[in-house]
């Protein structure tokens, strides 16, 4: 097997606060290969964003990485120097942000960021970073780029600003996209329109993609491979068919039991009970055993470790070897 | 059958967008509206869940207001239970009615009073409406109307930001329910919640409305949610409703282009791997919409018609290509 574009091997993020350190990630590992999309998917606090944000090495103090590595390419990232880190970010990994206005500058045309960055990163004259910015503009479907590249962010619907947003994050060729809620901020047309751009973007670039997301549906039609996160951990990792069809962890099982769908008998939303604990009150053992149905007294005492099961990995003390009954 | 519980006749609201009269006077230009809402027409049949979905800027909201009186319609009317809302001369009757509708909107944590202790939110739609005497029946109600939402009783001494995003939804739920109301208008009721709540929410809302025979309207985005709660749906595409049906039909045979398209754009779960509808285009500026149909510039069966008449609702579905097509002689 070729090098993974992406390697994250037992990640931990804590941000320490006046009530001591709170852990956002704890023990995160996954790899993304060339041209992969991999969909990261949970609830608010899940620790999707800050997973991404660790990835591009934008942790703002008083978070911190505690440990754990990251490779991109081979290349170690997570301890480089910020200079360094500086010129990796924007060059071999591109950033979507979900909100297309905040990360475009108002006040400057959209032409000027893009070739701002291309020139940044690429060796590259103003005359040919223009003709690039254009060629860019028109490979993400913007509609007659040599007059739009002149327009300011305002004059652009949301959609269109997105578009110009995954242009920035493409302009230099990066090996690794990082989309963080790409779509959460548009309509469903514009979103279907975007979603189509990002798996395509993958798949004539060889880009491997990271897309954070809290929408199932965005991911089971994007996505390659999956990982559903709980409480700072990865709960289940595997193929997005596998996953979505035959969920194995028990939080997995209830998330994709819960989300309504067009298609599906018209019967009771499964229900989880609880919410997500705050990460200065994560329970002991498993941190989903307070809401688990099937949780048993070793789920309280020990943390499950993710284990291979078929094609998925799951982090769940069910599918241990020793079998539930004889635990008792 | 009796008469519908909700009637909305000819629904129009018109916002001026102008420049001030000095800046007109001054730059040129001149007076400018958006028609929010145009020419929309529905019922709502007592017990049922009617909800209106759409893209933003379909005017689904500006609807929501109308219908429960935050906002007077330029022109149409209101009859809920027969009494208008907008007419001067049965300002007593909707003085008796508006106990009876109540709204849940879409931010829990824009819609609770930061400053009130959740008995006080609760209790005020008693209070308002003098539904109960004694301040201990008031608190057994509140204590009531909690556990009924499946929040604790003694959680009516705590603050808002006490609680999750979840549960202030179903405070703000217990407070709908406090004056009895019979009909609840819900604005994007669980658009700012995780899925996993928000099955929570949405099978709350539908114990509750089997128990007590609420009439729900819904307005929302998502068209999965829609799906799961609604009895009957309309679409709404720049102000106008532009297909109406019952909700297993409309998500069966979808007849109008843009429901189809609208359909077609939703990334399901189940139909993961499917080939899509490519998607053309987006809304076009309000202020300024397209002459004829609205959808035209983006419909694959546009003709000339199209782009000449706005095209009447008939037999639930407002297009000229569905409602002029050959018919079988």
């Amino acid at each position: 097997m070729t090098e993974p574009v992406l390697s994250v091997r037992d990640l931990h993020v804590e941000f320490a606060s006046r009530r001591g350190t709170l852990r956002a990630i704890d023990g995160v590992s996954f790899d993304i290969a060339k041209g992969e999309v991999l969909g990261v998917v949970g609830e608010s606090g899940a620790g999707k964003s800050v997973t991404g944000l660790a990835v591009i090495g934008l942790i703002d103090p008083p978070g911190r990485i505690a440990g754990g590595e990251i490779h991109l390419a081979g290349l170690r990232i997570d301890n480089l120097p910020p200079e360094e880190m500086r010129r990796v970010r924007g060059k071999r990994i591109g950033m979507i942000f979900q909100d297309p206005l905040t990360s475009l500058n108002p006040l400057y045309k959209v032409g000027d960021q893009i070739v701002e960055t291309i020139r940044t990163h690429l060796n590259l004259s103003e005359q040919a970073a223009r003709r690039r910015a254009i060629d860019l503009l028109a490979e993400v479907g913007i509609p007659a780029p040599e007059k739009r590249i002149d327009g300011y962010p305002h004059e652009f619907s949301g959609g269109m600003r997105q578009r110009v947003v995954i242009a920035l994050a493409i302009c230099a060729e990066p090996e690794l996209i990082i989309a963080d809620e790409p779509t959460t901020a548009l309509d469903v047309s514009v979103q279907a329109q975007i979603i189509s751009l990002i798996k395509r973007l993958g798949r004539d670039h060889g880009t491997a993609v990271m897309l954070v997301t809290h929408d199932m549906g965005v991911i089971a039609e994007t996505s390659d491979r999956v990982a559903v996160m709980y409480a700072g951990r990865v709960a289940e990792i595997g193929p997005v068919q596998d996953v979505v069809k035959n969920p194995l962890h028990p939080y997995a099982k209830g998330l994709m039991g819960a989300i309504p769908t067009l298609a599906g008998e018209d019967k009771r939303l499964v229900q989880i009970p609880g919410s997500m604990p705050r990460l200065s009150a994560i329970p002991r053992g498993c941190s989903f055993n307070p809401r688990c149905a099937f949780a048993f007294d070793r789920c309280r005492v020990d943390r499950p470790e993710p284990l291979p099961r078929g094609a998925q990995s799951v982090a769940c003390h069910l599918y241990d070897d020793v079998p539930a009954e004889s635990m008792a | 059958m009796s008469a519908p519980f909700v009637q909305a006749t000819n629904l129009r609201r018109v916002f001026d967008v102008s420049k001030p009269w000095l800046n007109r006077v001054l730059e040129g230009g001149h007076l400018e509206y958006l028609k929010a809402v145009d020419h929309v027409t529905f019922d709502i049949r007592k017990g049922e869940t009617f909800a209106l979905v759409g893209e933003s800027g379909s005017g689904k909201t500006t609807v929501a207001r109308m219908v429960v009186g935050l906002l007077p319609p330029s022109a149409g009317d209101v009859l809920i239970d027969g009494v208008s809302m907008t007419d001067p001369r049965q300002a007593l009757a909707r003085r008796r009615l508006r106990r009876r509708i109540q709204m849940i909107f879409q931010d829990p944590y824009a819609s609770l009073n930061p400053r009130f202790r959740v008995d006080a939110i609760i209790s005020e739609p008693i209070r308002a409406f003098d539904l109960i005497q004694g301040e201990r029946d008031i608190q057994a109600r509140v204590g009531e109307l909690l556990s009924l939402v499946g929040l604790h009783p003694d959680d009516r001494l705590k603050y808002p930001h006490e609680f999750s995003g979840g549960q202030r939804q179903r405070i703000a739920i217990a407070r709908a329910l406090a004056s009895d109301a019979e009909f609840i208008v819900c604005d994007e009721p669980t658009s700012a919640l995780d899925v996993s709540v928000q099955a929570q929410i949405l099978n709350l809302m539908r114990d509750l409305q089997d128990k007590f025979g609420l009439t729900y309207m819904f307005i929302s985005h998502n068209l999965a949610v829609v799906r799961h709660m609604a009895s009957r749906v309309g679409v709404m595409y720049l102000g106008r409703i532009v297909e109406i049906a019952e909700g297993r039909e409309l998500f069966a045979n979808p007849r109008m282009p843009y429901t189809k398209m609208l359909l077609g754009a939703v990334p399901d779960l189940a139909m993961s791997g499917r080939q899509r509808i490519p998607v053309k285009g987006e809304i076009p500026n309000p202020i300024n919409p397209p002459p004829g149909c609205a959808f035209n510039p983006r419909c694959p069966l546009a003709f000339d018609l199209c782009r000449r008449e706005t095209p009447e609702l008939i037999d639930g579905v407002a297009c000229h290509a569905v409602n002029t097509a050959p018919v079988p002689a």
